[in-house]
């Protein structure tokens, strides 16, 4: 067994060289910070730039302006007309799109490696001349209620996980939704979305991270060409908004056409600060790894497989974030049982692990398990750009994804009971149910042939 | 003429790109003594390892009173073989780091291995996943767990918009044609399937000379050899697939209102479209980027979203399989705007089908796809998907190369020809799940 995991730790020091050794980090005077790694495995490249403006940095009544402006950067500068962005990058060749999360917007471009300098373009002109009006903005922001209709209104369990957050942080922004609630969407204006650009778009809030069959130094000879001239701003202060001790379980519903109740509980926990000395989110990570890393983990084994409780359960923890974690366990009962008895049996679980603590044998799967995913992440560019990405945003920078690693293989069983004891508590617990609700019984209609409806 | 033989040479130049890297992606194939075809490509890149074997088992395999059961055998295949229990396969496959997945659609049921090359590693995963493939157990016990969690999924997923669009949509495209038969079953059938019905429908699908193995990765020819061989050996012996029945056109308009208390209605319009191997499907494929296949560059993003704000989402698809597979243009919006939504998709897709894209449309469609085509195998596990797609429908070895070549070839002429001849705008089928109220 000792021997076992000495293999596992020299195998992980190995392949760290061999995986971030050709990683080139470059400052320039305005501010932007810009990141290239070398892969040569295929002739393409990944360019992604990223601000640090999410959802967290947002007020109360504008909720959903980082999403928004992410939607709005595709409507046009003074040079690049409304939809020519795009349209430039496909003829080329290429993907692009955007994403926006609680801790960042980010925007990227997939392209063959010798057309990089058309992302560079584009990309560094919007993010100084964009040019939002009124009149895009008043039919885009339609499309962004599309959006939150499709991605959470309508989906019962998107709404319990939107509550459960709501309920457990009241000091923090992690409260909000990233899509913003929607009486902020409908009274949102194009003056939010300028406010928020003009805030936070500017070369010292931002980090770009390419990774590809390309040469760093030139790279950077390109970057320095398209953003070299961009404008630093005064960037606003950003202020802590530490949430309070929870000091006692919450608990929220809600009613939701469905057919089976759902269940989520989310503890309070922290996530990595200083990734060299930090142990206890890394121990948090490796317990949501015993409880939930494949299907013979705690949880499925014991809830689906033995005592068959549940149809479905699951748990994971990301140590990963600008603000502060919650360590999750969710579920579906199965039919006959209640979400009390899954709640009670997903505490049984957690009380299992303070006792009892977890084996050598579990400890050493998640590991390996960790050793591996190493090496497959190499596998796509893509993914290895938004670890790179990620890092830099949480601000423990792109090193870290490899002294997290390092981190992870010395995690000890003790660890992971002490994090299980200290956090997995009642004082610190939300539990968020879905009571499901019938839909109105009407029959489907009969197919009707021959019905048409043009105009 | 000068600008359309710049065109040319741009369409052209695309291609050679290509061609330049798939040079260094040569697809080795050789049938393995027990009767599988392999297709392999060594690739030392990464000290990794993936593979995938897959059969003609998929839910169009299916009988109607015992619809589900080629997806219920495909997962229990992992829930206990050879004597190893399913709790002891799962973890057996994460003590060494290895994933084990696996895909299901109409056509084709499998298992891939994702796995570290390095001989220990490699090794255990090796051999579980050789007993998964020819020695699964079923154990009685696991299936009626299994069948109760599915039914309860089913069940679940019948209160969902979009799970219930998409299988009204199956049912009115294909009628009793198996593609229609839905690949989770229905709770009536899934409740009937005993241990028979399981190991029956394995002995008949899941056949040595009817497997494909893709492999690619860090091992030598005579490793996948091995490997190859070793996984399919002791595969039940059978009959080859029988062909599935040719898709029959539909002869009127069909339109399916379900009611639902959702926000926003599900709104599916479609035909049947193409097989994998299919003389349109070339110009299909490059004018289906114009119409709704090519995100914010397509028709369809244009006229629904961009000017109207009506959806976030808006696409139109071909997903070819043995048989015509759906031909499906799809979107979600606002319950009041339903009717006005309708209109304006099936404006556009008649104007489409009645006049064909611009010459700088084409132009664009095609930029696109040549200009993209390194995208699309620059990962082992996207050229595992293409390994394991020209073995099960025998296309040529050398596809990836012609791809691009057959993309540059299209003409203005021939997709305007191709839809108007594959698609009739008078006969499509329509799924409003919602507000039917408002969608006249």
């Amino acid at each position: 067994m000792k021997l076992k995991q000495f293999s596992f730790l020299l195998l992980a020091g190995m392949l760290a060289q061999a995986a971030w050794g050709a990683t080139q980090e470059y400052h320039f005077a305005n501010g932007l910070k810009l990141i290239v790694k070398e892969d040569h495995r295929a002739p393409v490249v990944v360019s992604q730039i990223w601000y640090r403006a999410g959802s967290m940095d947002e007020f109360n009544g504008t909720t959903g302006v980082a999403h928004v402006l992410e939607h709005m950067m595709f409507k046009g500068t003074k040079k690049i007309p409304a939809g020519q962005f795009s349209k430039r990058i496909a003829a080329a060749g290429g993907k692009e799109n955007a994403f926006t999360n609680r801790d960042y917007t980010a925007y990227f471009q997939q392209l063959q490696a010798d057309r990089l300098p058309l992302a560079f373009e584009l990309e560094s002109d919007r993010m100084e001349h964009l040019n939002l009006t009124d009149a895009e903005f008043a039919k885009e922001i339609n499309v962004v209620m599309e959006e939150r209709r499709m991605r959470t209104e309508d989906k019962p369990q998107a709404l319990v996980y939107e509550q459960l957050m709501a309920t457990a942080f009241q000091q923090n922004p992690y409260r909000r939704p990233v899509i913003g609630w929607m009486n902020d969407l409908t009274q949102m204006t194009g003056e939010d979305a300028r406010t928020w650009y003009k805030r936070w778009y500017a070369p010292n809030n931002a980090v770009m991270v390419v990774v590809g069959d390309v040469k760093p130094d030139a790279v950077f000879k390109l970057a320095q060409k398209y953003y070299g001239k961009a404008k630093a701003h005064i960037l606003p202060l950003r202020k802590p908004q530490e949430e309070l001790a929870q000091n006692g379980i919450r608990r929220v519903t809600v009613k939701a056409p469905a057919k089976l109740p759902f269940l989520i509980m989310g503890y309070h926990a922290p996530t990595l600060r200083d990734p060299v000395k930090d142990w206890e989110p890394l121990a948090l990570e490796v317990l949501a790894g015993v409880l939930d890393g494949n299907d013979s983990a705690r949880l499925n084994q014991a809830l689906v497989r033995e005592r068959q409780i549940a149809s479905q359960v699951g748990g994971g923890f990301d140590a990963i974030a600008r603000g502060p974690g919650m360590f999750m366990l969710e579920g579906t009962p199965s039919e006959g049982k209640s979400v009390s008895e899954l709640e009670a049996a997903l505490r049984e679980q957690v009380e299992k692990v303070k006792t009892d603590g977890v084996t050598e044998e579990e400890l050493n799967r998640v590991k390996a398990q960790v050793v591996a995913a190493q090496v497959y992440q190499r596998d796509s560019m893509f993914y290895q750009a938004m670890l790179i990405g990620e890092f830099e945003m949480v601000g423990i920078g792109y090193k870290a994804v490899d002294q997290r690693l390092k981190g992870l293989q010395q995690v000890t069983a003790e660890q992971v009971q002490t994090v299980a004891r200290k956090y997995l508590t009642d004082g610190n617990l939300t539990v968020a149910v879905l009571d499901p609700q019938p839909l109105e019984n009407k029959a489907p209609r009969k197919l009707m042939p021959g019905v048409r409806h043009d105009n | 003429m000068i600008i359309k033989l710049m065109r040319f040479l741009v369409a052209l130049s695309g291609a050679c790109t290509i061609l330049t890297a798939y040079a260094a992606l040569p697809i080795q194939h050789w049938v393995a003594p027990s009767g599988a075809q392999v297709y392999f490509v060594e690739n030392h890149d990464l000290p990794m390892l993936d593979l995938s074997v897959d059969f003609a088992a998929g839910s169009s395999r299916d009988v109607p009173a015992k619809a589900g059961l080629a997806g219920i055998v495909r997962h229990m295949l992992e829930l206990g073989a050879g004597g190893i229990s399913e709790t002891e396969i799962s973890k057996r496959m994460a003590d060494v780091g290895a994933e084990l997945g696996g895909h299901f659609d109409l056509d084709r049921a499998g298992l891939s291995l994702r796995t570290l090359s390095n001989a220990r590693e490699r090794e255990a995963a090796l051999a579980i996943m050789t007993a998964v493939l020819q020695q699964p157990d079923f154990p009685d016990s696991v299936l009626q767990r299994e069948k109760t969690r599915a039914i309860a999924g089913l069940k679940e997923a019948e209160t969902q918009p979009d799970f219930i669009a998409g299988n009204a949509f199956s049912k009115a495209l294909y009628g009793t044609h198996p593609y229609a038969l839905p690949e989770e079953g229905e709770v009536g059938t899934l409740e009937v399937l005993t241990r028979n019905d399981v190991a029956d429908f394995y002995r008949t699908h899941y056949t040595s000379n009817g497997a494909t193995v893709g492999l690619i990765g860090d091992v030598t020819r005579a490793e996948a050899e091995a490997i190859a061989q070793r996984l399919t050996e002791r595969l039940p012996k059978g009959d080859n697939p029988a062909a599935i029945s040719t898709v029959p056109l539909p002869t009127q308009a069909v339109t399916n209102e379900i009611a639902h208390p959702a926000t926003q209605s599900h709104i599916l319009i479609g035909y049947p479209g193409i097989k994998r191997e299919d003389a349109d499907y070339f110009p299909l494929l490059v004018g289906n980027y114009v119409l709704g296949g090519g995100g914010f560059d397509s028709r369809l993003t244009r006229d629904v979203r961009d000017k109207r704000g009506l959806a976030y989402s808006v696409y139109s698809y071909f997903m070819p399989f043995k048989e015509a597979g759906p031909f499906e243009l799809g979107l979600q919006t606002k319950k009041e705007q339903t009717g006005e939504a309708l209109q304006v998709v099936r404006k556009t897709l008649r104007d489409f089908i009645e006049r064909g894209p611009t010459e700088a449309e084409l132009k664009q469609a095609k930029n696109n796809i040549i200009g993209g085509f390194p995208l699309r195998i620059d990962s082992n596990k996207k050229i595992l998907e293409y390994l394991s797609l020209i073995g099960f429908y025998q296309l040529p070895l050398d596809y990836l190369e012609r791809y691009p070549r057959s993309v540059a070839r299209v003409t203005l002429a021939q997709v305007r020809e191709a839809f108007k001849r594959r698609i009739d705008p008078d006969k499509m089928v329509t799924v409003v799940v919602g507000g039917p109220e408002v969608a006249k």
